[in-house]
């Protein structure tokens, strides 16, 4: 399931998409929840009763000012979450 | 109506149905699904993985009352008691406030389910329209999600922003979709990121002389222009199926359609119960599977 977390207001479209396929058989260890300085990834049971990774609810509607700090401009060439996750499951819409 | 007395335009007609044609008393499994949602609650009530009764109704200020009120609609009409439902699962925004709840589950692999059941197994984008938020979902031929993006953070292409409109143009809100294609031209849409811009645009729009069903039919192309743009970036697999209270409104169905340039799959059933349905449906999924590993033991 490619679960799609975030918003899209006046400024734009921000989403964090986790294809969850890649997370129930992560080979990463689960690197996403310290990749993120901002602690924003979790681990979750969804509804078909996989561990799956997950923005947490508090960050979801907040992306564009939270994930701010990773981007080019706060000095980063990759973004460290994306980076982390091996598999590939997390890409950034913007 | 007194004078000084205001009238809801916005308010939408609720409503309780069994299907009389089934006897409950005959079923094994009865499951029950409970969407509290920000706007709408609803009850649906299954027996042996059909559809048997639902209720629709208002969600009050408190997500377990609410819950209640909406349950016990359908049980009163059926003579059922809440101890002759064997699973009830909760779903929609207050999903964890449902006191007699086995277990909850999202509303977005609920609507998945629902829509399953309402439109066919050849369903493959399901558009969600609720009360304060926006969903659009890829599914597989069992309902299950496969794909999911939502949008809570603006009231826009949601109800609430619909009854936001019906409050200001003083015309009930079952009246919108039918009025919008009452116009000479199609007019262009209103401000489509913001409820709060697109009142002020519409009050702007009546002042330039406007009728009342041109602005409606800007703000019905502005609601569905929000939703395109949401779907289309996870792209539309046909069939293609809506549910939510907009649903009901064709004055935005029609012009999504247009958009999207596919039709969506028509029902008889109400588009609001499709979380609801799916929640009771996900109940009789898990007790055939309990029975089915108690049987192995």
């Amino acid at each position: 399931m490619i679960a799609n977390y975030g918003y899209k207001d006046g400024s734009g479209e921000y989403y964090i998409s986790i294809d969850t396929d890649k997370c129930t058989s992560c080979t990463a260890g689960r690197a996403c929840l310290t990749a993120c300085p901002k602690g924003m990834f979790e681990i979750i049971t969804d509804d078909y009763d996989d561990e799956v990774a997950a923005v947490k609810q508090a960050f979801r509607r907040s992306l564009a000012f939270d994930c701010t700090d990773c981007k080019p401009a706060g000095g980063y060439t990759s973004l460290p979450c994306s980076a982390a996750c091996t598999p590939g499951a997390i890409k950034h819409s913007w | 109506m007194t004078a000084g007395e205001k009238k809801e335009y916005w308010r939408w007609q609720e409503t309780c149905w069994i299907d009389e044609s089934k006897n409950w008393r005959d079923a094994k499994i009865i499951t029950a699904g409970i969407d509290v949602g920000s706007v709408s609650s609803q009850a649906v009530i299954c027996v042996d993985g059909e559809l048997y009764g639902y209720n629709s109704m208002r969600t009050g200020n408190n997500s377990p009352d609410s819950a209640r009120n909406a349950i016990n609609g359908v049980l009163e009409k059926s003579g059922m008691k809440l101890e002759d439902v064997t699973y009830v699962i909760g779903t929609g925004y207050g999903r964890v406030n449902v006191p007699f709840a086995h277990k909850a589950i999202t509303e977005i692999a609920c609507h998945a389910r629902g829509a399953n059941y309402m439109g066919g197994n050849t369903v493959r984008t399901i558009l969600d329209m609720g009360g304060q938020d926006c969903k659009a979902i890829h599914c597989d031929e069992k309902g299950k999600v496969t794909n999911f993006l939502m949008n809570d953070k603006c009231a826009a292409g949601t109800g609430r922003g619909m009854e936001v409109i019906a409050d200001l143009m003083q015309i009930p809100i079952a009246e919108l979709g039918p009025r919008s294609f009452d116009v000479d031209e199609e007019p262009e849409a209103v401000s489509s990121t913001c409820v709060v811009f697109a009142k002020s645009e519409a009050l702007g729009l009546l002042k330039a002389g406007y009728s009342k069903n041109k602005v409606i039919a800007a703000y019905c192309q502005a609601m569905a222009e929000r939703v395109v743009s949401l779907i289309e970036r996870i792209g539309v697999e046909n069939d293609f199926f809506i549910t939510g209270g907009i649903a009901k409104n064709p004055g935005v169905v029609k012009r999504i359609e247009k958009l999207l340039g596919t039709k969506a799959v028509e029902t008889k059933l109400d588009s609001q119960i499709a979380g609801a349905l799916g929640a009771a449906l996900f109940g009789y999924t898990l007790m055939q599977k309990q029975g089915a590993s108690a049987k192995a033991a």
